[in-house]
């Protein structure tokens, strides 16, 4: 024993010691989840005397009154058709300009999907949550129908297998390796073809 | 024979727990890295309503948070209508302007117009309050707003 090591030092509390700060961590910190629906309200404008006439046919209402009961087109209806009744309507092409539109082509519903306006109002005692549900549900007829067309322009131009969410995605993503100028005009065609035109009544 | 016998009683031996730090460090450093401060105490309820075509939140983008949902419990004394919160405190639907300009202020002039407002009412608040929100917004020219949700089905709502 002539030559003493030093002591080891006892690091069996270490572990209470980083326990305390995951703990506080845990306590302190929230996980972010945030993603929703993102909407562009319409700009404060003076008061004009022009009126905008906009044919009653091209015009799709959708009413939510303050018991959460949907009334479109003045028919109450339950939340899960609603999604098909919009693609009915926006990709009814009634004029017959639109040669991508797969509709009934019915002269009583929608010229094209450029004039056609989903017009929605609610009341005050209308729940968040039922406003939400509908809200998602008309964005969800646009994505299926930009899906589609997506699906069907996307092979022409080298976007093989990709629908319309996908692409935008992609063009997000840093990460993506392929040509961004290009996904750029696809995803700018298929948004002039169904450009989302959702009004809210105040 | 006690040649062979065992010198040390039959106790089990202790369990090494050397390693048991460095677990614990993987866990806070995981932590430490997916989670953000809270920022905001919340007096209200806020669960969210549930949608399925969202859309992530852009982080690059400035964001502001505004609450809105009933009291929540041991907030009683301010009524059980849905209230207005802004930072960490119950607001009027009035001081959403300033809000709005200070949050601006607050920012580099570059990014002012990308300000976006993330709505986060809960599910159970009617849109009246929603809707004065929107006209609020409106006034203040902060149009880009989300609708923050929880991912999900809508039809469950």
């Amino acid at each position: 024993m002539a030559k003493r090591s030093a002591p080891e030092v006892n690091a069996g509390s270490m572990a209470d010691i980083a326990f305390l700060l995951l703990i506080f961590f845990l306590v302190t910190t929230t996980i972010p989840k945030d993603s929703g629906i993102n909407r562009k309200l319409p700009p404060m404008e003076p008061p004009n005397d022009e009126e905008v006439v906009i044919k009653e046919k091209n015009i799709f209402t959708v009413l939510l009154n303050g018991k959460d009961q949907l009334l479109v087109e003045d028919e109450l209806m339950e939340l899960k058709d609603l999604r098909a009744a919009a693609i009915k309507f926006l990709d009814n092409g009634g004029d017959g300009s639109c040669d991508y539109c797969n509709g009934a082509k019915d002269p009583k519903s929608s010229d094209n999907p450029d004039k056609a306006i989903i017009s929605l109002k609610n009341e005050r005692e209308t729940s968040y949550s039922a406003y939400i549900s509908v809200q998602n549900e008309l964005v969800a007829a646009y994505n299926d129908l930009r899906n589609k067309r997506a699906l069907q322009i996307g092979p022409k131009r080298g976007f093989r297998d990709m629908d319309f969410v996908k692409m935008e995605k992609e063009y997000k993503d840093p990460k993506f390796n392929g040509n961004k100028e290009k996904l750029k005009e696809v995803i700018d065609q298929i948004r002039n073809e169904y450009p989302e035109k959702l009004s809210e009544v105040q | 024979m006690s040649k062979f016998k065992n010198k040390k009683d039959n106790a089990l031996p202790a369990v090494n727990t050397a390693s048991l730090p460095d677990i614990v460090f993987m866990l806070l450093f995981f932590f430490m890295v997916v989670t953000v401060m809270r920022e905001d105490n919340l007096l209200i309820e806020n669960k969210l309503p549930l949608a399925d075509q969202v859309e992530k939140l852009d982080k690059k983008n400035p964001i502001s948070y505004i609450y809105a949902g009933k009291p929540a419990r041991g907030y009683e004394k301010f009524g059980t209508e849905a209230r207005l919160q802004l930072n960490d405190k119950f607001a009027d639907i009035k001081e959403i302007q300033a809000f709005i300009n200070a949050e601006r202020a607050a920012l580099r002039e570059e990014l002012v117009p990308y300000l976006t407002i993330s709505l986060k009412v809960d599910r159970d608040a009617n849109m009246g309050i929603v809707g004065d929100i929107k006209q609020e917004l409106r006034e203040a020219n902060a149009l880009k707003i989300n609708y923050t949700t929880g991912t999900g089905s809508a039809m469950d709502n």
